[in-house]
């Protein structure tokens, strides 16, 4: 006997629908067998299906009657509770009901609830400013436990909600999630202390940078397209972030490092607010404040200061230019 | 009279809602409403303007790059620099790859799977359709998915990441191509125009670009009217009606897209005239926008980006819409490929809209159209980049004064005007192509274009989500997290 389809529904709030656009750009041949074969059932996808205004409603009703199973709720983008708590800068069309009102109802029915990118995970981007929309995620405003469901809320599968954050999120990563939850193999132990899923929020963008050679030497870029660590300068919060970027790569080969430019720390809470200019690296008397943040600061320091007194030639040279000047020296001893 | 409320719309950008006034079986008068805001101008004050190029790709995920585009531009005007001839053409490739996707799957995703309706069914197509197009089981639908995961590989190499890139900047790009790169990136550009020669167009595609009129596209139509998805369109366009499906305003605006290294466009900019079948130049302090319908205040009329305010106002009375209605020189228009393709006198379009006029037929020929026309001149971009050659200048520090970015997004003309003071972003207003195409009424009370298009469209009985109305709003493949950002 097969089991039954494990059934997804995803909505959109006060988002951008990039992780959506993201999503199709999971790494397969075939997207849609891809889940099929993993047992996952779209409902109901803003992209992806044919059912429009009144078939839609009908759906969202049977599933909140408790007709249609719900087994993962998939919300992406923030939770627009303005004005005053009214919800009415987002009102699900066609309903006159606030999209907050629909996610309160949707996700008593769910048996996993699901934060597509950091908008639906922490308040994201759209809860930057002065947050004039009151934006904030599901089970988090940044990094305070609460948002629209409350800290206590659990799903009927009795997890909190899955933070798969990211600004979008990377599609890897909520694929794999989505085939854990339809698998029954992922469970509190699978989640870190923001509710990430850990097999992508225990690495660090850091691991896998191309650029660790002038990490290793704080050979460093000093403007946009140069090919030095973008640590000291152009505000790269690499090491202190949570993700796979540099190892599991976006779109074929690609990560923000690789692109040119600093890691933002888009999977992390508040991230839309770092106090600083995004690609300038806060200092204190010539020092980055943003050191790794599992090393004693004095040390890094002192390692700092000996490795750049030890730069090669070719890595500092490099370092502020935007191609390869000086090339590895190719000897003619064997390598030993 | 009966009025019907249709929503939530999918396969669309966004949150969309439309009420309709019907009488006799035909929609009398339409209201556009875009029910979701999220303040993106008001979040942008006081921000280091360089900061903008973190924020505003993030307004939308289905055509970021364009943001990015029109607010480096923006900086750049403002900080009065140029960006190499290689970051002009990397910036091309990059905002090319991110249009033609959005066409693609605006073909196969968005549009063509409402012709698998059971309205449909004794069309001698559908069994046909539904082979092709049905939403996760559709062939067609299926392999265009995996041709758009592949031509999006092109900007992880160029970009890092789709969507949400900053990798584009003011002076030009920060990622340089290697010499052994470029090879690889045209091999992949070639992969996709091996993927339109196969499924969408089944001919070269410099066949299609140089079909020169309606009797030409109708010649080679006629040859095996259901080969390839796009002549099967074209079967649909005879019984469906769509030719005369959706008139616009009859204006059409083009800001210029794909600006070359030795100035001017590949496309040219101006203003498409249908009464007079000419095009005007292009006037931009002509623009204004007329909050009188938006939840938004509206002191002071009708303003000028620049001095633009964008300030949530609910209970405003007479108000149905979070979309201002932008005006040039007071009138309602239409942008979108079908106006970058009149503007650049494309003979088939030209010819298609002169007998037509802008119907949901000859908009998403100009889609089609531009996927034809671009692949081969992001052929050329590529092969006249200059290995070792910069990239990206240096900006500076956009302290004091007032920049425009005006872009081209695949869904029509994108402007971002943004006025710096002490170095910090006074005001930033966005006027983007689905404001302009989904505006709601203005003060004199005149419809916007998807407003004007939808009256005299066919209800039929029993219908709450009529299918002329879905083809009509999905043939400007809308974007409206753009629209309100």
């Amino acid at each position: 006997m097969t089991n039954p389809a494990f059934n997804v529904l995803w909505l959109q709030s006060g988002g951008c629908g990039g992780c959506s656009m993201s999503l199709l750009c999971a790494d397969t041949t075939d997207f849609h067998g891809h889940l099929r074969d993993a047992g996952i059932h779209l409902l109901w996808h803003p992209s992806l299906s044919l059912e429009s205004g009144h078939e839609l409603i009908g759906l969202l009703e049977q599933i909140v009657s408790g007709q249609v199973r719900l087994d993962a709720l998939c919300i992406e983008g923030s939770l627009l509770r303005g004005p005053h708590g009214s919800g009415r800068f987002h009102v699900l069309a066609g309903t006159g009901i606030p999209m907050i009102h629909w996610v309160r109802q949707l996700a008593a029915q769910a048996r996993h609830v699901v934060a597509v990118g950091s908008c639906a995970a922490w308040g994201g981007v759209t809860a930057g400013g002065s947050n004039p929309t009151d934006a904030c995620g599901l089970q988090y405003e940044d990094d305070r436990p609460g948002g629209l469901l409350g800290s206590e809320f659990r799903s009927a599968s009795g997890l909190p909600v899955i933070n798969i954050a990211g600004c979008p999120t990377h599609p890897g990563w909520v694929i794999d999630s989505l085939m854990a939850l339809a698998s029954e193999t992922l469970g509190d132990a699978d989640l870190d202390t923001l509710g990430r899923p850990r097999f992508y929020a225990d690495q660090l963008v850091h691991h896998g940078c191309t650029r660790n050679e002038y990490y290793e030497y704080k050979a460093s870029a000093e403007k946009p397209s140069d090919l030095g660590c973008m640590m000291e300068h152009r505000g790269c919060k690499g090491t202190q972030v949570h993700a796979d970027c540099n190892t599991r790569l976006w779109n074929g080969e690609g990560s923000c490092t690789r692109g040119g430019y600093a890691c933002i720390a888009c999977t992390e809470p508040g991230f839309q607010e770092p106090g600083h200019p995004f690609h300038e690296t806060p200092k204190f008397a010539g020092i980055p404040i943003g050191l790794p943040t599992d090393m004693p600061k004095a040390w890094f320091v002192a390692l700092a200061s000996l490795s750049k007194s030890a730069t090669p030639r070719r890595v500092k040279l490099n370092a502020v230019a935007d191609h390869l000047v000086v090339a590895p020296l190719a000897r003619k001893t064997r390598l030993k | 009279m009966t009025r019907l409320l249709v929503g939530p719309f999918n396969r669309v950008e966004g949150d969309l809602e439309v009420t309709l006034d019907i009488d006799d079986g035909r929609v009398t008068s339409a209201r556009v409403n875009a029910p979701m805001y999220r303040g993106f101008e008001q979040i942008l004050q006081g921000k280091n303007p360089h900061d903008a190029l973190v924020y505003v790709p993030r307004i939308c995920g289905i055509c970021s790059v364009s943001q990015s585009v029109a607010c480096a531009r923006a900086l750049a005007s403002l900080g009065g620099i140029q960006p190499p001839p290689n970051g002009q053409h990397v910036t091309n490739v990059m905002l090319a790859t991110e249009n033609l996707a959005d066409h693609l799957t605006h073909f196969y995703l968005f549009f063509m799977p409402d012709f698998t309706r059971p309205v449909y069914a004794r069309q001698p197509w559908h069994a046909e359709a539904l082979r092709r197009f049905a939403p996760q089981t559709g062939e067609q639908t299926r392999s265009a998915i995996a041709a758009r995961q592949r031509w999006f590989t092109l900007l992880g190499t160029l970009a890092g990441k789709w969507p949400h890139t900053q990798s584009i900047e003011a002076g030009g790009s920060t990622r340089p191509v290697e010499a052994a790169e470029r090879i690889r990136l045209l091999a992949k550009v070639r992969e996709f125009r091996s993927f339109l020669e196969r499924e969408l167009f089944a001919a070269p595609l410099e066949l299609i670009t140089g079909l020169d009129s309606e009797q030409a596209l109708w010649d080679w139509h006629a040859q095996d009217p259901w080969r390839g998805d796009f002549r099967l369109f074209l079967s649909m366009v005879q019984s469906a009606g769509l030719a005369s499906l959706g008139p616009g305003p009859g204006r059409y605006l083009s800001y210029g897209a794909y600006p070359q290294p030795g100035g001017g466009f590949e496309f040219g900019s101006g203003v498409w005239l249908a009464s007079t079948g000419s095009l005007m130049p292009l006037d931009v302090s002509g623009i204004r926008e007329d909050a009188t319908h938006a939840w938004l205040s509206d002191v002071a009329g009708p303003r000028h980006p620049v001095e633009g305010i964008t300030l949530p106002d609910i209970d405003k009375p007479d108000a149905y819409t979070w979309n201002k209605a932008p005006r040039l020189a007071g009138q309602v228009i239409e942008t979108g490929a079908i106006a970058r393709q009149l503007a650049a006198a494309h003979p088939l379009e030209l010819d298609a809209v002169r007998r037509h006029g802008g119907t949901v037929y000859t908009r998403v020929l100009a889609r089609v159209l531009e996927l034809a026309r671009v692949v081969p001149m992001m052929e050329n971009w590529l092969r006249q980049l200059q290995p070792n050659a910069p990239y990206c200048v240096p900006s500076p520090a956009f302290t004091e004064g007032v920049g425009v970015g005006l872009s081209e997004a695949a869904r029509g003309s994108l402007g971002h005007w943004v006025v710096a003071s002490r170095g910090r972003i006074a005001n930033y207003q966005i006027v983007a192509p689905t404001t302009w195409n989904f505006s709601p009424r203005d003060k004199a009370g005149t419809p916007g274009a998807l407003e004007q298009a939808l009256e005299g469209a066919l209800v039929q009985p029993g219908e709450a989500t009529p299918v002329s109305v879905q083809h009509i709003v999905r043939s400007f493949d809308p974007c409206m997290v753009c629209t309100v950002h």
